[in-house]
């Protein structure tokens, strides 16, 4: 017993230092080469473009601000002023409503229950596109199943319109909330909830002064997800609204196919790069904070 | 927890409400004709439709490709972060966030820029051969790079959700001194206890692969959600048919992928 013991002790001692450090940053080179392939060209590529205009006469391109700022007159502003206002109110509903929900599945301790709403959230947070337009549509579109048998023609309710985005927007990003949160929701532990109580806390002061400054970090960083997948919504609002939401992603797309003009391609990757700038601002905003988040879920 | 019951089922009641009411009411739609009673006819004409096996198996084979290679990249380097390689950790972490702030539609107008590249520019070098490889639409390749990009921000979440509540460091030592190597070090200790993190990385990489359409459809490949929508420009019955069972299909894909990774989940730490 004791012969086994002191030879274990002894191995070890010295070589972990030098072995920790062979798989450092070979194990994450991969990674940066392809990401430097798969997105840097695609990324490159449309900076170069937003900047660049290629005069029809002599085939010749110059470097211009020109595309940018057609990109921020006009119709092209209006759709990405309706874009965030869309993304903004939508990801502030999915955060409030998702919360509640993965707490309720997370600390109900049934695994049945567990399983059943995450698998069903990661199937619904990627339920977006033209399936969910078209389900929404046979629900409470002017035809729907539910606007035909409740009568709400008569109540002025349209799904064409901003809130009908809202509502079907949602569909697809309570379940990516829940998603999001649910590890962190894990992190909770229960010795928390129950040191709190003993010293008198209610539910409200527990909340309001254990869990939700621990969770606050996640929760935003749930709000961006939100906020980008909304943002970055296409399929779902081009199927449904066509024209009558005005949609960056649907300028883009339009400007892209030339079904407006020919030549916008490069207001499109003007337009593009307006939309990164908005994201990465938010994510400007998401970093430093979510350091925070895994000094208390560690 | 017994008093928080009522507010529980309230809860779960509203959620069941507001998620399932559009699935029934569109299989409502899809049999219940104005007009014309109960018919199956949008069902049995999908099946009859051409390209619908075609789309579907195009699809499945980029969702395993987009899986295998997010899952080969990013599992060595998130582990390799917990082992002491962590002054990359804001590197990797910065690079998994960036796909975030460039939406598909922006990101597929650079791809589509780049692609062009390729009869503009380099034409007469090797690269072009690789330029048209990766666009074959039997098998187009450029869709599993720009998934796996898509896929990296919720992969990095994920696994780094998982490797919160494992101790890479200690299990690697003690793997290590007794007597295994690293390769087996990773399999046999550190993966077993990323079961959980693994399968739901693998579950949301799928999704978003079978739903995807922005990428597919603005490069002009046909995989299933592409498919969709071109066949169902036509009639609104069929339409909404064929979003019930992509649905469907999409669910039991997953289902079929949560049994296959065993019912066992990593079990919490009280």
């Amino acid at each position: 017993m004791t012969a086994t013991l002191t030879r274990a002790d002894v191995a070890p001692v010295a070589s972990p230092k030098r072995r920790r450090r062979a798989p450092g940053w070979l194990a994450v080179l991969p990674l940066l080469v392809f990401v430097a392939i798969a997105f840097g060209l695609p990324a490159i590529a449309m900076l170069n473009g937003a900047f660049t205009v290629k005069d029809p006469a002599t085939g010749a391109t110059s470097y211009t601000t020109e595309n940018l700022t057609n990109s921020l007159q006009g119709a092209y502003l209006t759709a990405l002023l309706g874009s965030v206002k869309l993304s903004a109110v939508s990801a502030g509903l999915g955060a409030l409503f998702g919360l509640p929900l993965a707490h309720v599945v997370v600390s109900s301790g049934s695994r049945a229950l567990r399983e059943t709403v995450l698998t069903a959230s990661g199937v619904l947070a990627n339920f977006g596109g033209v399936p969910l337009a078209f389900a929404f549509v046979a629900t409470l579109g002017n035809a729907g199943v539910l606007t035909r048998h409740l009568g709400l023609s008569a109540t002025g309710w349209d799904l064409y319109s901003f809130w009908g985005l809202v509502l079907v927007y949602l569909y697809f990003l309570i379940p990516l909330m829940v998603l999001t949160i649910a590890p962190a929701l894990d992190g909770l532990r229960a010795q928390w909830r129950e040191a709190a109580q003993n010293n008198g806390a209610t539910a409200v002061q527990y909340w309001r002064h254990v869990a939700l400054p621990v969770l606050l970090p996640s929760l935003l960083g749930g709000l961006v997800l939100l906020f980008g997948s909304a943002f970055a919504a296409y399929a779902t609002a081009a199927a449904m609204v066509g024209s009558s939401v005005p949609l960056v992603t649907l300028q883009i797309a339009d400007a892209i196919s030339g079904n407006v003009l020919v030549g916008q391609e490069n207001v499109a990757l003007a337009l593009s790069l307006d939309m990164v700038l908005v994201a990465g601002l938010v994510m400007a905003v998401y970093l430093p904070l979510q350091r925070r988040s895994a000094r208390w879920l560690a | 927890m017994a008093r928080l019951n009522l507010s529980r089922w309230v809860v779960l009641g509203l959620a069941a409400l507001y998620f399932l009411v559009p699935l029934a009411a569109s299989v409502v739609f899809t049999v219940d004709v104005p007009g014309r009673g109960i018919t199956f006819d949008a069902y049995t004409q999908i099946f009859s439709t051409g390209g619908f096996v075609a789309s579907l198996l195009l699809s499945l084979g980029l969702a395993a490709a987009t899986i295998a290679i997010v899952l080969l990249l990013m599992v060595p380097a998130m582990v390799a972060l917990r082992l002491g390689a962590s002054r990359l950790r804001p590197v990797v972490e910065v690079i998994c966030s960036l796909p975030l702030v460039v939406p598909p539609i922006a990101f597929v107008a650079g791809i589509g820029t780049v692609l062009k590249w390729g009869p503009e520019h380099l034409s007469r070098t090797p690269l072009f051969q690789t330029f048209v490889a990766i666009q074959n639409p039997d098998f187009p390749f450029v869709l599993v790079m720009a998934y796996v990009v898509m896929a990296l921000p919720f992969v990095y979440r994920t696994l780094d959700a998982g490797l919160r509540s494992v101790d890479v460091p200690t299990l690697v030592e003690a793997a290590r001194s007794c007597g295994a190597g690293w390769p087996q070090a990773l399999a046999q200790a550190v993966l077993p206890n990323l079961r959980g993190a693994l399968l739901n990385a693998a579950f949301l990489t799928l999704a978003l692969v079978l739903g995807e359409f922005t990428v597919a459809q603005l490069l002009g490949f046909q995989p299933f959600a592409v498919w969709i929508v071109n066949v169902s420009g036509s009639q609104a019955q069929l339409s909404v048919a064929v979003s019930v069972l992509s649905l469907l299909v999409t669910w039991v894909l997953l289902l079929a992928l949560a049994g296959a990774g065993g019912r066992t989940r990593t079990a919490s730490r009280g």
